[in-house]
Parts: structure tokens; C-alpha cells; sequence
């Protein structure tokens, strides 16, 4: 079972440049606008994170016999 | 070496939880979460191979499988519950976290009642009448 460890560098990038964003546009004045930006790469990561867990359930599953 | 990969993995990722957990812990939240699950699939890899080695062993000697299955669901729940649990109390919901382990207890202890009910009915067969 081999981890994809630039999983966990592309979460920690999309975390940085979403800050780095967030704060542009609070400079520009468009606080609305920084929220939503926020908000849709939470969502875009969260599907990353639900997608592994996911395959880790479906693994439990078959090996502990849950049918 | 794995040993050494997963050392590895392990602190990179609480390196770069630092890092990000400045500007969003959301994000931060997520890199743990997601730290913890890669480790855990690599661990069930090895499991597997346990467990497989476990059923050949129960097989071999006879025992009922109704048996091995149960076991193999309890040790399940509690992996389960374990990682829900931890995961829970990193972002700080000790309560939520508390919950999930009751819940796990709970489930352990339905599955086990056959077997006590089993062994009750056995002790009370030996009993002389």
C-alpha cells in the first residue's frame, strides 16, 4: 500500500494560497468575495480528505468481515 | 524502511500543520486528518496479512467461525472508534470524541452477548442440577 505523501504537500499548498488570497482581497476591500474563496477550498479539500477516508472504510470493510 | 517512512510522513506533516494552522485551521485540521488516514491504510496492508494468518490458524483447529467473525468485528469497532475518536479530539470536540467511544463500547458489548449468552448456557450445563 503505497501513501500518496504529495497529497498532504498539495492540502498544505492549497491552505497557503488560499491565505495568501483571502488577504488580497481583504486589501482590496472585498470582503464577501474572500469568504467565498475560503469556503470553496475548504470544499475542494474536504473532497480529498472524504475520498481517502472513504477507501479506508471500504478497506475495513472487507478485511474485518463487515458484510 | 517503513519504520522510517512513517517517522517521516509524521513529521513533515506536523511541520507543515504549524505552518498552515498560522493563517487557517481549517486547513490544518484537514492535513491531520488526512496524515492520519494515509498511516492507517498503509497499516491495514499489514493487518490483513495478521488476520489472514489468524483465520488459517482457526481453521485449522476448528474452531467455529461464527467465533473468529465476531472478534474480527470487535477489533474492527475498536480500530474504528479509536481513529474517530482521536481525530474528533484534535479539533478540540471532547465531547463528540467521548460519544464516539461510548458508542464503540456499546457496539463491542452487542456483538459479544452471543458469546456470553454461550458460555453462560455452557457454565449452567456443567452445574450439576
Amino acid at each position: 500500500m503505497n501513501i500518496d505523501v504529495g497529497a498532504i504537500f498539495q492540502i498544505a499548498g492549497i491552505g497557503i494560497i488560499i491565505a495568501m488570497i483571502h488577504t488580497v482581497l481583504k486589501q482590496m476591500g472585498k470582503e464577501d468575495m474572500a469568504h467565498w474563496v475560503t469556503v470553496i477550498g475548504f470544499v475542494v479539500v474536504l473532497f480529498m480528505v472524504v475520498r481517502l477516508l472513504n477507501d479506508l472504510f471500504q478497506e475495513i470493510k472487507t478485511i474485518f468481515l463487515f458484510q | 524502511m517503513e519504520m522510517i517512512q512513517m517517522v517521516g510522513l509524521g513529521l513533515i506533516a506536523t511541520v507543515l500543520v504549524l505552518i498552515v494552522r498560522e493563517q487557517k485551521p481549517m486547513f490544518a485540521f484537514l492535513i491531520t486528518t488526512f496524515t492520519g488516514i494515509a498511516i492507517f491504510l498503509f497499516l491495514i496492508g499489514k493487518i490483513e496479512a495478521v488476520i489472514q494468518v489468524l483465520e488459517d490458524l482457526a481453521l485449522r483447529s476448528g474452531i467455529q467461525l461464527v467465533y473468529l467473525k465476531t472478534i474480527l468485528k470487535i477489533i474492527g469497532i475498536a480500530y474504528i472508534a479509536e481513529f474517530g475518536a482521536q481525530i474528533v479530539k484534535d479539533a478540540g470536540q471532547e465531547s463528540i470524541a467521548s460519544k464516539i467511544e461510548l458508542a464503540g463500547k456499546v457496539l463491542i458489548m452487542v456483538l459479544a452477548i452471543p458469546i456470553i449468552s454461550i458460555i453462560i448456557e455452557t457454565v449452567i450445563q456443567l452445574l450439576p442440577a
